[in-house]
């Protein structure tokens, strides 16, 4: 399917209140692109956790979000900490986040169980003091647009 | 919850809730959702619902925005940041605000029929 647009965003490490601006930014576009909402709805919620993690675990990082017809793809690239152990951090409620995190009402384990629920795909590359890649993709027809 | 289908702004004048941000007073609120957990309440809470929280900080509006929620409902008073209020008017998200607890909005919601 022919590609129709990509977007590329740095999310900043040091700027938690600034979190989700690449969210937002993709949510307009998508919707401009004329996405069904359901769709657009699992998008941003995805990318919005994602963006919170590279915020809280890695200073920060780049996304990437490549739109076609059928498809949003969204990857996720930092150079933090790497994920020590994947199965385990995809537990609903494991978290390493700190209080002052908790106090925002985030870090309670759920970002990586909440961008599995809404993608339809997702893929973890991550390397202990390296780096992590999460790679999500939405299709327009999922039976998860009913979420 | 399912309630009757109204106006974020009318849903505030029934309750009597203090007017934070108006930025799309029109904008239709059909159900109801409580919760102070963002990411708890990003992935769970419905389309054009009134959120109730206690969380004021400029995360808030950005799951409002991203979850689509018709308002935002700060109870006991919570206080929006100005920041966060700012935010809220240029992405138009409607944030109301009143001393109830978080229940009882929540049961005024419920009852209003």
């Amino acid at each position: 399917m022919s590609e129709l647009l990509t977007l590329k965003y740095t999310v900043h490490g040091d700027n938690f209140t600034g979190a989700g601006e690449a969210s937002v930014s993709m949510k307009r576009e998508l919707r401009q692109l004329g996405f069904d909402a359901n769709v657009i709805r699992r998008a941003a919620i995805a990318m919005y956790e994602g963006e919170i993690n590279m915020v809280i675990h890695a200073e920060g990082g780049e996304a990437e979000v490549i739109i076609s017809e059928d498809r949003i793809e969204i990857i996720l690239r930092d150079e933090g900490p790497g994920i020590a152990n994947v199965e385990l951090a995809m537990k609903d409620g494991f978290s390493t986040a700190q209080d002052n995190i908790r106090a925002l009402g985030f870090g309670a384990g759920m970002g990586l169980p909440n961008m599995k629920r809404y993608s339809d795909d997702m893929r973890i590359e991550t390397e202990i003091g390296k780096g992590t890649t999460v790679y999500m993709t939405i299709l327009s027809d999922s039976p998860k647009n009913a979420l | 919850m399912q309630i009757k289908e109204c106006t974020a702004a009318r849903l505030a004048e029934e309750l009597g809730l203090e007017t934070v941000v108006s930025a799309d007073p029109e904008r239709r609120v059909c159900c109801g959702y409580a919760g102070d957990l963002l990411s708890w309440v990003m992935g769970r809470a419905p389309v054009d619902c009134a959120w109730v929280t206690v969380m004021s900080n400029v995360n808030v509006v950005a799951v409002a925005t991203l979850a689509d929620v018709g308002c935002v409902i700060l109870a006991e008073n919570a206080e929006l940041d100005e920041d966060a209020a700012e935010k809220a008017r240029a992405v138009g998200i409607n944030v109301y605000r009143t001393a109830m607890p978080v229940f009882e909005v929540c049961a005024k919601i419920a009852n209003r029929g």
